[in-house]
């Protein structure tokens, strides 16, 4: 089953240009009515006109907007802030990974907590231009869900003001995990992956002067000094590029 | 002259600590004014292994005197990729992984997973799953809420209601064994159905135990509620603004403490929630003692709910009528070749998901918990990701502490009942 993974991922209807095979996996014609059921589709159409890409219904009620990257921060401004549409609380930031070369989709799951209306906006990103404007300025919980994004998908947001990893180590070398070319086990060997947990010197997070010195409080304040985040410094990288292909047939 | 006061004396002399020799006579008077002290601000590392960070959660504060300037949580260290393992299994062998993410409530995972891929897959369940659904979310959204009721007594002093609270935990425990088998990672729900029907009596056995805790839950509170102790170290500590809770995302308990009635049972109803009948309690001032309070409520209201479940269950298939799903009947499979089929094209190739997704949410004990599955048509899921309530309430710590009091961040890190096998999944 996992030789044909690659071959499955690729059998996924391109989205750019609805073949009849998309017609039957996600919109299907007869639901087309249901444009006009969600009103706040209907306006951002009308408002943004080729900002908005396309528009479908899955699993029955469920309205996605795929928008134009640029103009992520835009639209989610508008959404948020104009009053007949509201979408005041941001309930997901994720992004969705369909492997074979195929762009990433962000994700934003919307819901409007006064008008009672969920609302998905997507964004593809072509995997050479993987950025986006943060929304950060707009929810504060977008801080650590595009963290998590950034780190699992190597997304990248721009005006973040604290954009690190949070859920793997910062020093974690081995890219990001939820992207389809990612090996289940890693990229390096069990045994390099072990040489590297021994060789983190876990005394360096708890040291206050090292805190004092930079490493946490030094980027978390970066924003307030008007500066630009201090880079990760990673002793890891720059000893071992390759060593990921060294490693390439033991994992299999 | 004494011994003492000639060192009385000395003690006020500006060479104290280079000459101890005894004073001579009467001294002159000498100016006590202050010396000028350097105030620097301290870091103090809270974590990962602290019994009141309530898992392996780091938070590094920056304190000025006994305040707190600044609060960085660190998270992570129990991450085990539990989103990138289930794009390696089957839609049904997922579901282990859904309760060893909150531990303190599996049901409610397990419900959840299976009603995000059953809407993606547009499967209607039985009636009589649809209720036993509610009730074991209901029965586990109880029993996250005691575990928090007994550790947040703890984290301010009270060690009688963490006794009270975990009696009544264990019967909940002893009615997830009877059920499923296990007492914390149940896995007790399949795509289109739970892997069986209740055990005899089992119905029973909940009914009692709901008669019973609010009981319990009166006794608590005698112990809590009014306690001046209890009061004072948790009215007025980590407010949150409506507004603020809203902005940073803020969900279920914590959110509504702060007034805003958000209840994805109320606001989104699944499972027929909007013939239940029940109250969503909110809070009015978003401090530690409202999030006290809406919990505590929120229990008795789920005593309301499972009652009123009980009473409606009704009889009939608890898995839906489909090949497609679920494995047919033993009988079936040996008397009838394409039931014989089914079964194994189930179990070789698991279940077959169109293409699709959803973003499904359920109101979980900790918050709005949010299911998203992407599915290419295959037996494995393409994405499958969890809004995890924890992980964002959480993300607003530093909101409630910096301003506050060091001894204040444990009881806003308790208040907002967090679960870590969630934050980092």
């Amino acid at each position: 089953m996992t030789s044909e993974g690659g071959a499955g991922y690729a059998g996924v209807p391109s989205e750019a240009e609805p073949s009849p095979e998309a017609g039957k996996a996600g919109t299907p014609a007869s639901l087309e009515g249901l444009d006009k059921a969600h009103p706040s589709v209907v306006e951002l159409q009308g408002r943004f006109d080729e900002a908005v890409l396309r528009h479908e219904v899955v699993a029955g009620d469920e309205h996605v907007v795929f928008v134009e990257p640029d103009r992520v921060f835009e639209i989610l401004q508008w959404l948020k802030e104009d009053p007949d549409q509201l979408y005041n609380y941001l309930s997901d930031v994720t992004a969705v990974d369909y492997g074979s070369g195929r762009p990433l989709q962000v994700v934003y799951q919307l819901y409007s907590i006064p008008l009672r209306r969920t609302l998905r906006v997507k964004a593809e990103l072509p995997l050479d231009e993987l950025e986006v404007d943060s929304v950060v300025p707009l929810w504060a919980n977008a801080n650590w869900l595009e963290r998590e994004v950034y780190d699992l998908f190597g997304i990248h947001f721009r005006n973040h003001p604290d954009l690190r990893r949070i859920l793997m180590p910062e020093v974690y070398a081995e890219g990001h995990p939820l992207r389809k070319d990612f090996p289940l086990r890693g990229r390096f060997s069990r045994a390099e992956q072990t040489r590297r947990a021994l060789a983190q010197a876990p005394e360096d997070y708890y040291i206050p002067s090292d805190f004092g010195a930079g490493r946490d409080f030094q980027r978390v304040g970066w924003q307030e000094m008007g500066g630009e985040p201090v880079p990760v410094e990673d002793p890891m990288t720059t000893d071992s590029t390759g060593a990921s292909d060294d490693h390439e047939d033991e994992r299999a | 002259m004494s011994k003492k006061t000639v060192e009385f004396q000395v003690s006020r002399t500006p060479e104290m600590g280079m000459d101890f020799r005894p004073a001579q006579g009467v001294l002159p008077p000498v100016d006590l004014t202050e010396p000028e002290l350097q105030s620097e601000k301290m870091l103090i590392n809270v974590g990962p292994q602290h019994p009141a960070t309530h898992g392996v959660l780091r938070l590094v504060l920056e304190l000025d005197g006994e305040t707190v300037v600044r609060c960085v949580p660190h998270i992570g260290y129990l991450h085990s990729s539990f989103e990138k393992l289930g794009e390696y299994r089957t839609w049904n062998q997922v579901i282990p992984l859904t309760d060893r993410m909150d531990y303190l409530a599996p049901l409610i995972y397990n419900c959840a997973y299976a009603m995000a891929v059953e809407k993606m897959m547009g499967i209607e369940v039985t009636e009589r799953c649809k209720v036993t659904r509610v009730i074991m979310m209901e029965l586990d959204r109880i029993f996250s809420h005691l575990l928090w009721l007994g550790t947040w007594a703890i984290d301010v002093g009270a060690f009688t209601p963490f006794l009270y609270a975990f009696q009544q935990r264990e019967k909940v425990y002893t009615l997830h064994e009877a059920y499923t088998g296990a007492r914390i990672t149940t896995s007790a729900t399949r795509i289109g159905g739970m892997m069986a029907d209740m055990p005899e009596g089992w119905a029973e056995g909940v009914r009692e135990f709901v008669n019973e805790l609010p009981r319990t839950l009166d006794e608590i509170e005698s112990l809590l509620s009014h306690n001046a102790i209890h009061i004072g170290r948790t009215q007025g500590v980590g407010v949150i603004s409506a507004e603020e809770a809203i902005n940073s995302g803020m969900s279920g308990p914590n959110l509504r403490a702060t007034g805003v009635p958000y209840d994805v049972r109320k606001d989104r109803p699944y499972y027929d929630y909007e013939t239940y009948e029940f109250e969503v309690p909110i809070g009015e001032h978003g401090d530690c003692y409202d999030r006290y309070m809406v919990r505590i409520e929120e229990m008795r209201q789920s005593c309301r709910l499972v009652h009123q479940a009980l009473d409606r269950l009704p009889d009939g298939p608890m898995n839906v009528d489909d090949p497609r799903v679920i494995l047919p009947s033993k009988t079936d499979l040996m008397n009838d070749m394409e039931s014989m089929i089914h079964h194994f094209k189930l179990v070789m190739e698991g279940v077959k998901a169109p293409p699709g997704e959803s973003h499904f949410s359920v109101e979980g004990s900790k918050g709005e918990l949010g299911m998203y599955v992407v599915s290419d048509g295959g037996s494995k899921p393409v994405r499958w990701r969890v809004r995890p309530p924890s992980f964002v309430n959480l993300s607003a710590i530093p909101k409630l502490v910096e301003g506050g009091l060091l001894a204040d961040v444990i009881m806003v890190n308790a208040s907002l009942d967090i679960v870590l096998g969630e934050i980092d999944r």
